[in-house]
């Protein structure tokens, strides 16, 4: 069974290879070095401010836009072009399919990261020319970061797994867009009576809280990140992707190919 | 142990958005076949062959019914490593090269580490693409997918195999290719069950044949059976044009092409015949016993519903 | 079938429990992220920088920050703050995200200007959100109007009231007030009645439910404390005239000089002391008092503003 899934995984990662995803990461690199020699020439304290906030954003940014726009073809572009057939008349479980599938995009996803997190410090380097206790922090931001990418992997997954991929890319944006909000959502719903009360209350708990995630600001400021919230967003980045996966598998396990 | 056990297996799509009106793709089948055979699914397109196919894949679920496959039920995955399946037209992952398809399929399919490359190899050459390994399979043509497709499904060395169509897509010299590789399969003890709506192909390899028309079971039984001369008749052809009346006598009925008689008469006055000929010098060029081609089996059976049902369901 | 049946049964009971997991692993992430999301307010230097970076989405990111503000004051006010830090923040980028916002302005009037605990107590600052409004929106007269009652409220600047009331008054569909209120600030400044022609105004022409009801505070605690300054006059004359306080309203009406029992603007009767003096019932009903305390009363923490009529 694990080899299974660690071998559909494997594919699945090789397949965003050679989709030459990776190649998103020349672009970033060229922004972040133009970055670094521009913010180089404006006055001190706020380079670093720039280079985080930008590095950082980037990061977010593109990893949100991959993991969109290779989750939403994860399952159903399998199923549109039939791919799936010869692998499911094999001794693969579907669960172990789609589990499959997210490790691969997830992997996929860590080491584009990886050697964004490597441009990120490079530039910050140039410009402060040392490392500070800051760059302690900018490894829990992009620590978060990766938590929200897993979320969305999650979330993109089980969308595919039963609408087309229009559809899911539309779904994955906006809960991604509304999540960033949801400490918000959460004021909001507290604002409201009756059964709207419990409605807005419910959907805001159901979103994915990518707000308590963002910590970049906090951190481009050199704010600490305290231990408990670290262990906090952990376990729920793990327990809500998990929720979003056990949902796709229900879904999938149950669909009628066409 | 039937290779495959079908009971009942039925599946009906509701179609439309306000009024759900029921298809049905496959009504109630039973079928059951032998380990060892080759099993030829016939019928026209939209019969419902893929649908059977797919429900025994587990790719659709049944509305009724059920099926096994080897004893063991179709969603279990020990049975799963022993069948492979070739689907109507393939698609594979084209960003991959053919020998990373099958390695990665051999993996799927529990091949161990230390034979896959060995198989895989086999495997190739025995498809006739001993050269493409490592050309991805983007750059495939329809008939080289087909063989990848045939390499996928036996890669692991399975009892039963699945083929939706195997011909399609491929040339005659291919065609033939893959009769071949089929026969070989039953002589290695496989069982093979595969569909197509190409008679000549179930004539020549089958041993027992299904007629399935708008998702019924319209006949079952072995093609010897099926194409033996039932009627009794013979076809004798000779060289002329010439019908001598002694012939016509015999109640021949003589059809004349260029410099060629072909008449068709009971099989009882076949000597008589001849020695009609021989009378008259004419020159015999065969005697044939005419069957009742797998076609007319198959083209009677397509007639609508109140045609006979089956002519049994076991051989 | 069972393997399958078994997969939706694990995976169902699996999905429950990351559920639940996950709204309460996100009620203890709120715990300790408790107003982050607002100090990040701190950090934005440049609000006409974030108006830019919001990509034409300004209005929506005004509102956002706009609800933030609502709720993070109400939060504060709730619990007797004593500081109200990021009120100005919140109320200076939801008016440069949105400069037709114009209840943020009023909200700056009375709620960042006065002091604490009731307020940010940052009055200067008020002013400059006014006449940044004012720049954006000449022809708002609640804009003049809310200068003049921060000049006239905090900063007891009367002669810098009445040039806003003024301004405001020349602009067209001015509320008629403006010019009655800077007419009358020369000789009235510092009394009851032009305090209670302000909040007045004030309780008529807001739309925000937050704002009216502050007002109809200040209003029963204006009435209060004339109340109690007229009912203290009369027991004092009373003493002169008969040489001791009275021991009861009745006492009052039968010399004369009252007539039916007093009573608060909430409806209660007032108390009469033995010393004279006249105290509220439900002093804590009644926060903006000067007059009619008890003796020894401490006004709550964090005053209590009845919901608005």
């Amino acid at each position: 069974m694990n080899s299974r899934i660690a071998h559909i995984a494997s594919n699945t990662f090789r397949e965003a290879v050679r989709d030459r995803v990776l190649y998103n990461l020349i672009v970033f690199a060229l922004l972040m070095s133009a970055a670094a020699v521009v913010v180089g020439q404006i006055s001190i304290d706020i380079e670093r401010l720039v280079v985080i906030n930008l590095g950082l954003t980037a990061v977010s940014l593109f990893g949100m836009v991959i993991a969109i726009f290779i989750g939403i073809g994860l399952v159903s572009k399998e199923i549109e072009k039939r791919t799936l057939y010869t692998v499911l008349s094999r001794p693969v479980r579907r669960w172990e399919f789609i589990v499959g599938k997210f490790f691969g995009l997830a992997g996929t996803l860590a080491v584009n990261t990886f050697f964004m997190a490597i441009g990120v410090f490079v530039a910050l380097l140039y410009v402060s020319h040392r490392f500070q206790n800051q760059a302690g922090w900018v490894l829990v931001a992009l620590y978060f970061i990766i938590l929200q990418f897993l979320i969305i992997t999650a979330l993109t997954l089980f969308f595919s797994s039963f609408s087309s991929p229009l559809l899911s890319a539309v779904f994955a944006f906006s809960l991604f867009v509304i999540g960033s909000f949801a400490e918000d959502l959460r004021g909001f719903a507290s604002m409201t009576q009756g059964t709207t009360r419990w409605l807005a209350t419910g959907a805001a708990y159901l979103v994915p809280n990518f707000s308590a995630l963002n910590i970049i600001t906090s951190v481009a400021h050199s704010q600490p990140v305290s231990g408990q919230l670290v262990l906090y967003n952990s376990a729920y980045a793990l327990v809500y992707t998990a929720m979003a996966i056990c949902g796709a598998v229900l879904v999938f396990e149950r669909r009628n190919l066409k | 142990m039937a290779a495959i056990e079908i009971l009942g297996l039925e599946k009906t799509y509701s179609i439309g958005f306000w009024r759900k009106r029921p298809k049905h793709a496959l009504r109630p089948l039973d079928l059951k076949v032998e380990e060892g055979e080759i099993f030829g699914f016939l019928g026209p397109n939209g019969a419902g062959k893929t649908t059977t196919l797919k429900l025994l894949m587990g790719l659709i679920f049944p509305t009724a019914g059920s099926a096994r496959i080897l004893g063991m039920a179709v969603d279990d995955p020990r049975m799963k490593a022993q069948i492979g399946f070739l689907p109507e037209q393939p698609y594979f992952y084209d960003y991959l090269t053919a020998r990373e398809l099958l390695e990665y399929y051999g993996q799927l399919s529990g091949v161990e580490a230390k034979q896959r490359w060995f198989r895989v190899n086999e495997v190739l050459q025995r498809v006739g693409l001993p050269d493409v390994g490592g050309v991805q399979l983007r750059k495939f043509s329809k008939g080289m997918l087909q063989r990848v497709g045939i390499a996928q499904a036996i890669l692991h060395d399975p009892k039963v195999v699945f083929f939706d169509e195997p011909m399609s897509g491929l040339d005659p010299m291919g065609r033939r290719e893959v009769r071949d590789l089929m026969a070989q399969l039953k002589v290695e003890g496989k069982t093979v069950f595969f569909s197509t709506h190409i008679l000549s192909d179930a004539e020549a390899l089958c041993d027992r044949v299904g007629i399935i028309h708008q998702g019924e079971l319209r006949g079952v039984g072995a093609v010897a059976d099926l194409t033996s001369s039932v009627h009794g008749k013979v076809e004798v052809v000779w060289q002329g044009t010439t019908v001598p009346a002694s012939l016509r006598a015999l109640g021949a009925e003589c059809h004349v092409t260029r410099d060629t008689v072909r008449a068709m008469l009971s099989e009882a006055n076949q000597d008589a015949a001849i020695e009609a000929l021989r009378r008259e010098r004419l020159r015999l060029v065969s005697v044939t016993p005419v069957r009742t081609s797998l076609e007319d089996y198959y083209l009677q059976k397509l007639q609508p519903a109140n045609a006979t049902v089956g002519v049994g369901a076991k051989a | 079938m069972s393997s399958s049946r078994w997969v939706t049964v694990i995976f169902s009971v699996f999905l429950a429990i990351s559920l639940i997991a996950s709204v309460l692993l996100q009620r203890g992430v709120d715990q300790l992220r408790t107003g982050a999301t607002l100090e990040e307010v701190l950090y934005i230097s440049s609000p006409q920088a974030l108006k830019r970076l919001s990509l034409g989405y300004d209005g929506l990111l005004a509102d956002i920050y706009w609800t933030r503000a609502v709720q993070y004051y109400g939060n504060k006010h709730h619990d007797g703050a004593r500081r109200f830090d990021l009120l100005a923040p919140l109320l200076e980028i939801t008016t440069a995200l949105d400069p037709q916002l114009l209840v943020a302005y009023e909200y700056g009037a009375n709620f960042l200007a006065p002091q604490p605990p009731n307020g940010a107590g940052m009055p200067e600052r008020a002013i400059a959100l006014e006449e940044f409004g004012i720049r954006n929106n000449p022809n708002a007269w609640q804009l003049y109007y809310n200068a003049g009652f921060i000049h006239y409220m905090e900063l007891k600047d009367y002669a810098g009231a009445a040039k806003a009331f003024a301004r405001g008054a020349q602009v067209p569909n001015a509320h008629p007030f403006l010019a009655i209120l800077a007419g009358k600030m020369a000789e009235h400044a510092g009394d009851r009645q032009m305090a209670r022609m302000m909040w007045g105004t004030s309780y008529q022409t807001t739309k925000d439910i937050n704002v009216r009801a502050n007002a109809a505070a200040h209003l029963r605690a204006l009435q209060v404390d004339e109340d109690v300054t007229n009912l203290e006059a009369l027991t004092a004359r009373y003493q002169q005239q008969t040489g001791r306080f009275p021991s009861s309203f009745s006492e009052l009406e039968a010399a004369g000089m009252l007539r039916g029992t007093p009573r608060d603007p909430l409806g209660q009767s007032y108390k009469l002391m033995p010393d004279g003096s006249v105290d509220l019932r439900t002093p804590d009903d009644f926060p903006f008092i000067e007059k009619g305390m008890p003796a020894g009363y401490e006004p709550p923490v964090s005053p209590k503003i009845l919901p608005s009529d």
